[in-house]
């Protein structure tokens, strides 16, 4: 009997080894006379156990991991006597931390072939398109609204009412379009979807263009993620194949296409405005707002644009109704979060859990704390533009308004953690020095300020007039924050001042926690 | 070695730049387009860009200049691409590119000598959860430590 065998073709996976992984079980299975079935999967997101094999048993899938190239040949001999092995983690779904996971969007990711829409369907996948077939733009619409869903970009704004306008407004072509320009370090999941599950993107933007009149989707991603493009586009080219891209999605009377582009190295296109004056192929400088995209968007039509998870959440919504996903959350946060935990963490990668979680739970339990294995000292949430956390605040819940009440932000969901060797005026430096480097150059107090800011923050570290250059960084974060025209400029303050405020020993010549370290 | 680019060629050029015209927004395709060919994006491509699509040559040479990824010049024969962000600064990453600098004698941004490795910060593959991590000539890699470093920079040079 053929053996079905599950490898990762994430690019968290290759970058420790996966392809090699592969190569290693083929040439082990022929040399031993068995024969085998490689399915080239998405990540389950628990990076520290990748390349993470899994064999289809008759108990379920049976995960491994971390395998080498290696391990392949004792690797099969497990598999096959379904007998013990030094990497065997057990019935995949049964691992404790996947287990305790709310897996909404993620719920195929790193299960099915991202290639093929005949698995997609078969976990599920479409329905949610052919149940919107099936209503209304206004009953689509009540439902994304009733969700509770929020832009999963960092901004959070309703994605029900986004749509709407756009639904309302007239025009002779409407777009939509998927900010897959994750720039952010410490966030991996619209690349882990767009790798591991590229379909529910396709069905969520096909649903917001039927529900809004849009017969035309862009997907803009990063040329920093190879892998994502081309799986996208190979997704692309499958959906279009079966059907469910083009005209007559599905066999209604809504056509809708979708084309990948593809950004060249600027940070600031993840800005939405910036993002589609890139698409139009401009110089990716912001725009001034308003008019929104809502109502003047891409090509000057109105436009949807929603990050890949927002568009990745949708079709769980539509197909099990608005109440399943918002009975999940708290507050004015609903439903599910994929939270991203990176940098020196020893058990990183992708959690997808309901809002209200706290920082610490996800830090220290989830987390695991350090890689290191030395003492968490701070850690930055929402990517180069969010806050750095002391312990002091890890009962913080993770939710918007809790986030923002702390003067931080959850953006797109990254944490990266840092242990007790982190010079916070160091990092603080690189805040502004990443803002001087791409700033679009639009406004004034991004693109000076940042400079500025680079340069007081190195007076302060090489102890000239202290007191004076810090009260300097602080008004000069205030200018920013509410003079910028964008997040960037915005928001280059959140990790700057908390930093100043949660750390202020590291601020001035030779800090003496580290000299006491060395 | 031969190099994995073609040499600039003008009707070539041309080919490449009508092959995507038709797109909306085309600017940064053909770009793209242009340097996968080349391995750069050759300067007289510039105004041939411009006149296919209807724009100024400034406008076009303002995008081109906009953008990190687009190269005026050809790269070395081979990238090393250090993730220099955060969650791989947290991980150890500003030790392991000071030691690629030392290792290949250039500061990060630059090309060797004999024109082997060039040696560029990215801000952030996405390889987070597997950090620090890199890209040489494409291909991915995740975990670096000083070992896995040196066979990356030994592999470039070669």
């Amino acid at each position: 009997m053929t053996m079905r065998l599950f490898v990762p073709r994430d690019a968290g996976a290759v970058a420790v080894g996966a392809d090699e992984v592969a190569t290693a079980l083929q040439l082990a299975a022929e040399k031993h006379g068995l024969a085998i079935e490689i399915v080239r999967t998405g990540s389950r997101g628990l990076y520290w156990l990748e390349p993470m094999v899994e064999v289809a048993t008759a108990a379920g899938r049976i995960a491994f991991g971390p395998v080498s190239a290696a391990d392949a040949a004792s690797l099969l001999d497990a598999m096959a006597a379904d007998g013990p092995h030094p990497l065997r983690l057990g019935v995949a779904d049964e691992i404790p931390w996947l287990k305790r996971q709310t897996r909404l969007t993620f719920a195929r990711c790193g299960v099915v072939d991202p290639r093929s829409v005949e698995d997609y369907r078969a976990h599920g996948g479409y329905r949610g398109l052919e149940r919107a077939l099936t209503l209304s733009p206004d009953e689509i619409l009540a439902d994304v609204t009733a969700s509770g869903l929020r832009g999963r970009g960092g901004a959070g704004f309703p994605t029900g009412i986004k749509w709407k306008t756009v639904a309302q407004a007239s025009a002779d072509r409407k777009y939509i379009v998927c900010n897959a320009d994750e720039g952010d370090s410490g966030t991996f999941a619209d690349r882990m979807i767009m790798e591991g599950d590229p379909f529910v993107v396709i069905e969520g933007m096909t649903i917001a263009g039927i529900t809004v009149g849009a017969t035309k989707g862009y997907i803009y991603t990063r040329s920093e993620y190879p892998h994502a493009v081309e799986a996208m586009n190979a997704a692309i080219a499958a959906a279009k194949r079966a059907g469910y891209l083009g005209a007559r999605i599905g066999g209604s009377a809504h056509s809708f296409d979708l084309e990948v582009r593809v950004g060249a190295g600027a940070y600031v296109c993840g800005e939405e405005t910036s993002l589609l004056e890139s698409i139009e192929g401009r110089r990716g400088i912001v725009r001034a707002k308003p008019p929104l995209p809502a109502h003047k968007g891409l090509f000057g039509r109105p436009t949807v644009i929603n990050n890949v998870l927002s568009f990745a959440a949708i079709p769980f919504i539509l197909d099990n109704g608005a109440k399943a996903y918002a009975d999940f959350g708290m507050g004015r946060s609903r439903g599910t979060m994929p939270i991203q935990l990176a940098g020196n963490v020893k058990h990183g990668g992708l959690f997808e859990t309901a809002f209200g979680i706290t920082l610490g739970e996800l830090v220290d339990e989830i987390g695991g704390g350090s890689f290191t294995g030395r003492p968490v000292r701070a850690v930055q949430v929402g990517g180069p533009l969010g806050a750095y956390f002391p312990r002091a605040l890890f009962d913080t819940p993770f939710d918007y308004e809790a986030f923002a009440a702390r003067d931080g932000l959850i953006g797109h969901g990254g944490i990266v953690v840092f242990d007790d060797s982190v010079d916070m005026a160091k990092q603080a430096r690189f805040a502004m020095e990443f803002c001087a480097v791409e700033s679009c150059g639009k406004c004034t107090p991004c693109r000076i300020g940042s400079t500025r800011g680079v340069e007081t923050i190195e007076k302060i570290i090489r102890g000239e007039r202290v007191a004076e250059n810090l009260a300097l960084v602080e008004d000069l974060c205030n200018t920013m924050k509410f003079g910028s025209l964008c997040a960037l400029g915005g928001f280059t303050p959140y990790p700057v001042l908390s930093a100043l405020r949660h750390f202020r020993d590291d601020f001035g010549p030779a800090p003496a926690r580290l000299e006491a370290a060395e | 070695m031969t190099s994995a680019y073609e040499p600039w060629n003008e009707a070539r050029g041309a080919e490449i730049i009508a092959e995507h015209a038709e797109l909306e927004g085309a600017t940064l395709v053909i770009l793209h387009a242009l340097q996968e060919a080349f391995g750069y994006v050759p300067e007289p491509a510039i105004p041939m860009v411009a006149s296919t699509l209807n724009l100024s040559r400034a406008e076009v040479h303002g995008v081109f200049t906009f953008y990190h990824d687009f190269r005026k010049a050809p790269a070395g024969r081979h990238v090393l691409k250090l993730c220099r962000a955060e969650a791989c600064q947290a991980a150890g990453g500003d030790a392991l590119a000071a030691r690629a600098e030392a290792k290949l004698g250039v500061v990060l941004g630059n090309t060797t000598a004999d024109e082997r490795v060039t040696l560029e910060p990215i801000y952030c593959l996405g390889l987070c959860a597997t950090a620090p991590s890199a890209m040489l000539d494409g291909r991915v890699v995740g975990r670096l430590d000083e070992a896995r470093l040196d066979a990356l920079v030994r592999e470039a040079q070669r």
